[in-house]
């Protein structure tokens, strides 16, 4: 964890340094447990393909988790982010090997609004794909 | 079998309230991967500002889909789960949740639409206090694909 990011030292336009998460067949179905989110075509490879998805896929959320982790990291602090939203453009297929797949996530600050609050725009890929669009966090510094 | 367009703007009764537990958090912290002890270790929290064990951002979506699955699970919907992707998802907290909080999720379905061949389905989700604090406000997008058809 580093230290918290002040307001006064975040300018517009600021690509931040990019992470990779992985993600194996293991961490979904940890995810299934920890979440409550059972649905089949994150566990189930056989009712996956016969739904038309290429595999397993990870859910969304599971992404949306890094995208958060990348954020908080960042910021260097929970509980000053007040808002967060993404798109799920495109699934993170999980093949059934020990690698599984990668999460790439990377930022930019987009804007500084009043009351030290400022806006991430994040991009995240997985395997060549924009898996979230419209990815955007407002977080407050101090 | 297509979605219920009779849904739209119906608010779902709030289930039993929900306890929010470390050993919860600990599991949802683990299984995104995540490190950092203030989702695990009460002091690491408590200098960081924080009452409790505080959780990942995104562990809201575990009440909050709870919420919608009683929607989402409604016979008279008419959802073909396994067709179910994630499509949006976005919160507006007030603050994170911690453990001990004590919470109640209310869903309300803001939205039906056709995308090509597929429905959207979104649906609003607040989660409150037992007390009537705001914690967060959920709005969660699903796509039944070739729920149009």
């Amino acid at each position: 964890m580093s230290g918290q990011v002040k307001f006064i030292d975040v300018e517009p336009g600021t690509e931040l340094a990019p992470e990779s998460y992985r993600v194996t067949r293991l961490s979904l179905v940890k995810y299934c447990g920890a979440s409550g989110d059972f649905n089949v075509i994150h566990w189930n490879e056989r009712i996956a393909r016969s739904v038309g998805l290429p595999n397993v896929i990870a859910h969304g959320m599971f992404t949306m988790a890094e995208a958060g982790r990348y954020v908080t990291d960042w910021a260097g602090d929970q509980a000053g982010l007040l808002e967060f939203g993404v798109r799920f453009s495109s699934p993170v297929v999980v093949p059934d090997d020990d690698a599984g797949a990668t999460i790439e996530i990377s930022g930019k600050i987009e804007e500084k609004l009043d009351g030290n609050r400022v806006v991430l725009a994040l991009t995240a890929r997985s395997a060549e794909s924009k898996v979230l669009t419209r990815a955007r966090a407002v977080v407050r510094l101090p | 079998m297509a979605i219920n367009r009779d849904y739209l703007g119906r608010t779902f009764p709030a289930a039993d309230p929900y306890e929010v537990s470390r050993v919860k958090i600990g599991d949802f912290a683990d299984a995104i991967g995540d490190p950092n002890p203030v989702f695990r270790d009460r002091a690491t929290a408590r200098a960081a500002g924080h009452a409790d064990v505080i959780a990942p951002p995104t562990f809201a979506v575990v009440i909050s889909m709870a919420a919608g699955s009683s929607a989402i699970a409604d016979p008279g919907l008419g959802v073909n789960y396994a067709m179910v992707v994630h499509g949006e998802q976005r919160f507006e907290y007030s603050r994170p949740l911690m453990a001990g909080d004590v919470v109640t999720a209310q869903a309300t379905i803001t939205d039906i639409r056709d995308a090509g061949r597929n429905v959207l389905l979104t649906t609003r989700t607040e989660i409150t206090t037992v007390d009537g604090e705001h914690v967060c406000t959920a709005h969660s997008t699903l796509v039944e694909r070739g729920g149009a058809g």
